[in-house]
């Protein structure tokens, strides 16, 4: 089937996609937006995680067919015409990617926090997290990167 | 495989008449899993998303009906005080990524033993609205709703509209364990209401038999005890032992498995440990209200 959606502010279709594939292979196969990343397919890890209109979700367990119409933005969408999203730089600049596979799920995840609790508490960061795995970091990092984005966030 | 994704609640039904084969999907947070992992290769799947009908919650009659297409973050932002219970039970599932698209209705259409509202959902008797284009609308009481291991009461043609939960009288209590406070299946679940107005009181049990269920009789033992003592008038302090007495009684409803979550000896002690202290924290609110 065809499905037309806007990615990233952008209107796009795919062809022969099968009705049983996710959105995530969709993007990253059809879309050519490998960004989010393919990690467990069972939405364990969240690094598949893209906004669907405005809200967080493991794209690995949409139907692609469910995002016909829909608006998502993946982490390609985050950084804006005059470079990278707060929470971008903040990730670079705090050490808050190893490998980096976690990191767009991790970038959504916490963009989307922010978004809606501009200084989170360090509960708070864990809760919203919750759903992002990562085998490098040991967290500490990202945490670190959470508060700093917050911080310049607050001082922006 | 086709894809169906109907607009309307009666274009999905028709459709479901039309083709019972085909696999309702709403979240997706089950159905997603098992075409992802090839556990599962319907010949059709109907698309609930679309349905406006589905994401509607209101009152009822003097009841809430929550549309089957309402997710746990919207249960946890709009209903916390109405439906106290269903949304804590909500706070634990998943993580916001799968809170923010799993339903109640899919919770209930996959009908696990260990689905996190059904204990909820057995505590405040709530009944689930099933809907077909040949026959309308019936309700089933969830206490008859799961027939088996993921099996529940709908026939082929039917789908879930809608749960009917009646506004709280008191105090509700869900809790639940596992190895993490985040991302847990449940290693066993309770679920507890109290209803001062009839003098009775709710139960459910998660994760520890073939399918949710009540403990009835450890119920009406704690209502009778606390109708004996004049408590539900009084809302004095529980007698010494009370709670714990309910624990065992809750515990001796429940036929757990061993299985990689657990063993069925530890699933019998966290429920009567749970059952206890969610008695206690319900009474201890109760006596606060007065
Ligand atoms: C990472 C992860 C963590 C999870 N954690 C938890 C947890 O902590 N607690 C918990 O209880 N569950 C958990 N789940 C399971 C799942 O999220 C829940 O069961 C959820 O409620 C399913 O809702 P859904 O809308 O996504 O259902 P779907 O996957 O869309 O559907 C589930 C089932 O219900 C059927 N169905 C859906 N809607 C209807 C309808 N209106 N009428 C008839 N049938 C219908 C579908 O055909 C399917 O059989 C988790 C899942 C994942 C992937
Ligand atoms: S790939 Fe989607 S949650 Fe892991
Ligand atoms: S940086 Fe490697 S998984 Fe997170």
């Amino acid at each position: 089937m065809r499905i037309e959606l806007t990615v990233n502010g952008e209107r796009r279709e795919a062809d022969d996609v099968w009705e049983g594939e996710s959105l995530l292979y969709a993007l990253r196969e059809r879309l050519g937006l490998p960004g989010s990343k393919n990690a467990c397919e069972q939405g364990e890890c969240g690094s598949c995680t893209v906004y669907m209109d405005g809200v967080p979700v493991c794209s690995c367990l949409v139907a692609a067919g469910q995002a016909q119409g829909r608006e998502v933005t993946t982490v390609e969408g985050l950084a804006g015409d005059d470079g990278l999203d707060p929470v971008q730089q903040a990730f670079v600049e705090c050490g808050a990617v190893q490998c980096g596979f976690c990191t767009p799920g991790f970038l959504v995840s916490t963009h989307d926090l922010l978004a809606r609790n501009p200084s989170p508490s360090d509960p708070e960061i864990r809760e919203a997290l919750a759903g992002n795995l990562c085998r490098c970091t040991g967290y500490e990092k990202i945490l670190d990167a959470v508060r700093a984005a917050a911080s310049a966030g607050a001082q922006s | 495989m086709d894809f169906l994704a109907p607009s309307t609640w009666a274009e999905a039904l028709a459709a479901k008449a039309e083709r019972p084969d085909a696999l309702p999907v709403a979240g997706g947070t089950d159905v997603m899993v098992e075409l992802n992992f090839d556990h599962r290769r319907p010949d059709a799947l109907l698309d609930l998303t679309r349905v406006p009908e589905l994401r509607e919650w209101a009152w009822d009659d003097g009841r809430i009906r929550l549309g089957a297409g309402v997710t746990y973050a919207r249960v946890i932002a709009e209903l916390g005080d109405r439906l106290p219970g269903l949304a804590m039970a909500a706070r634990t599932v998943g993580s916001p990524q799968i809170r923010n698209r799993g339903t109640v209705g899919g919770n209930l259409g996959a009908a696990s033993p260990a689905g996190d509202s059904h204990p909820a959902l057995l505590a405040a008797d709530a009944v689930v609205e099933i809907a077909s284009a040949a026959r309308g609308t019936r309700e089933v009481p969830v206490a008859e709703f799961f027939t088996g291991v993921k099996r529940n009461a709908l026939a082929p043609d039917e789908l879930i509209a809608a749960v009917l939960v009646a506004p709280p009288a008191g105090p509700q209590q869900f809790c639940k364990i596992g190895t993490r406070n985040a991302m847990v299946i449940a290693v066993s679940a309770f679920g507890f209401a109290l209803h001062p107005d009839r003098k009775e009181v709710g139960t459910g049990v998660g994760s520890a038999a073939p399918t949710p269920r009540r403990a009835d009789a450890a119920a009406a033992f704690l209502a009778g005890e606390l109708e004996a003592a004049g408590l539900w008038e009084s809302r004095a302090a529980l007698p010494d032992g009370l709670a714990a007495e309910f624990g065992r009684r809750v515990r001796d409803a429940a036929a757990p498995i061993d299985d990689v979550r657990g063993t069925a000896a530890y699933r019998l002690h966290t429920l009567s440990v749970m059952a206890r202290r969610a008695a206690t924290w319900a009474w201890d609110e109760h006596r606060r209200a007065a």
